[in-house]
């Protein structure tokens, strides 16, 4: 059966994209982003999963409002990335798997977690731009399965939903009949608001004590409201709900092997989590 | 609760959504480059296309992103049309907060604290 090998999650700020493109890594305002991310490529070299499966938020790209999937999932051979309307540059395309999507659907769905099914669908920077700091020649070796949460039109699905869903497809993986290794990636917050007077919000006691519980505690955000970890971690902060999907597929306890937390980059409070399960076998 | 429970801060629910749905709209077709040189060419054809109402063009029309809130804009879709004028988040933030873009950055900084 197939393995999840671990999950990372990380934020997914657009400006990344742009100092991808002008090589600003080790300028001194984008250095302590960046030097988070070796030791997950490190290990990323070490495990060499076979497929990414990526939980994040479409930023109006591939959905607009006109239909607006709570959960969807992706079930396409290649995924391309597109002009989001601010320039930053496009990267190559990423090869889905489709038999995995099929079989991720199945479970999920028999599970009551009903998923929009996208044969096609365009990945916006939430994906592509942690692709882009884990594997920085963009020579993607995994294939791909994206995993969409709405977390722009509220109602939002709850912490806790998301936590179950995240649980769900850590069952869906390991049911999965194959010998493939698969890591779970959930993108975007932390804490960050771009929108009205409260523009600029940061909650660094909320960051640590979320990244905390990811590790020991992983319920302990879903007892918030959506609306009330908007209050703790900003508007767009509620993008923490991805990360929440991606450590519910790590089945019982976890180890924590890197962690990276930097204020700011543009307006958010970034952070970088990989955590491994403790029973992984073949772990190196 | 209140609708809108957090202060300074408008959750863009399903009446949000209904307000500024052709607002949104027209800022999602700035995906595309020709739409965004075809907004610029002609701001008020543009916006009559996507039938804004007067409220939300007077908000296009200031470069206003709280007006752009009020009139149901939401923040992912904004930035969409903020990118036309090369606007970065920290320009939108020092907009809305009353404060210069240097002032701005010095907020998140503070955010490190001790």
């Amino acid at each position: 059966m197939a393995t999840v090998v671990g999950a990372i999650t990380v934020s997914h700020v657009p400006a990344i994209g742009g100092a991808i493109a002008k090589g600003l890594q080790n300028d001194p305002y984008w250095k302590p982003f960046f030097d988070g991310f070796p030791p997950v490529r490190e290990w990323l070299a070490r495990v060499r999963p076979d497929v990414a499966v990526v939980v994040y938020n479409d930023h109006g790209l591939n959905f607009f409002l006109d239909k607006m999937p709570t959960f969807a999932i992706g079930a396409a051979a290649e995924y391309r990335n597109a002009d989001e309307g601010w320039g930053i540059p496009v990267v190559p395309p990423f090869q889905g798997d489709p038999a995995l999507s099929w079989h991720l659907i199945e479970s999920l769905v028999a599970e009551e977690f009903d998923l929009v099914t996208c044969q096609e669908m365009v990945v916006d920077h939430a994906f592509t731009l942690p692709m882009a700091l884990f594997w920085p020649d963009q020579k993607w070796p995994v294939r791909t399965v994206p995993v969409v949460v709405n977390t722009v039109q509220a109602p939002l699905p709850s912490a806790a939903r998301c936590y179950k869903l995240g649980q769900a497809l850590g069952r869906a993986i390991a049911s999965w009949p194959t010998n493939e290794r698969v890591v779970v990636i959930g993108t975007g917050g932390l804490s960050h608001q771009l929108d009205g007077e409260r523009a600029g919000f940061i909650n660094k006691d909320f960051d640590l004590r979320f990244i905390d519980s990811l590790v020991n505690d992983p319920t302990w955000a879903t007892k918030y409201s959506t609306v009330e970890l908007v209050e703790l971690a900003g508007t767009q902060g509620v993008e923490l709900l991805n990360w929440l999907v991606a450590r519910g597929a790590l089945p019982g306890k976890v180890r924590q092997r890197h962690v990276n937390y930097h204020i700011p980059v543009s307006n958010t409070a970034s952070g970088l989590l990989l955590l491994e399960p403790v029973t992984t076998e073949g772990a190196v | 609760m209140s609708r809108q429970p957090v202060p300074g801060t408008v959750i863009f629910d399903g009446e949000q959504a209904r307000k500024g749905y052709a607002l949104n709209k027209m800022c999602y077709s700035f995906n595309d480059a020709e739409n965004r040189a075809a907004f610029l060419l002609d701001e008020e054809g543009y916006c009559g296309r996507y039938g804004l109402n007067p409220g939300q063009r007077e908000a296009i029309r200031n470069r206003n992103v709280l007006q752009l809130i009020e009139a149901g804009g939401n923040a992912y879709y904004l930035a969409k049309f903020a990118g036309i004028f090369g606007l970065d988040m920290q320009d939108i933030g020092a907009q809305q907060t009353g404060l210069t873009k240097d002032q701005f950055k010095a907020k998140l900084l503070a955010a490190r604290g001790a």
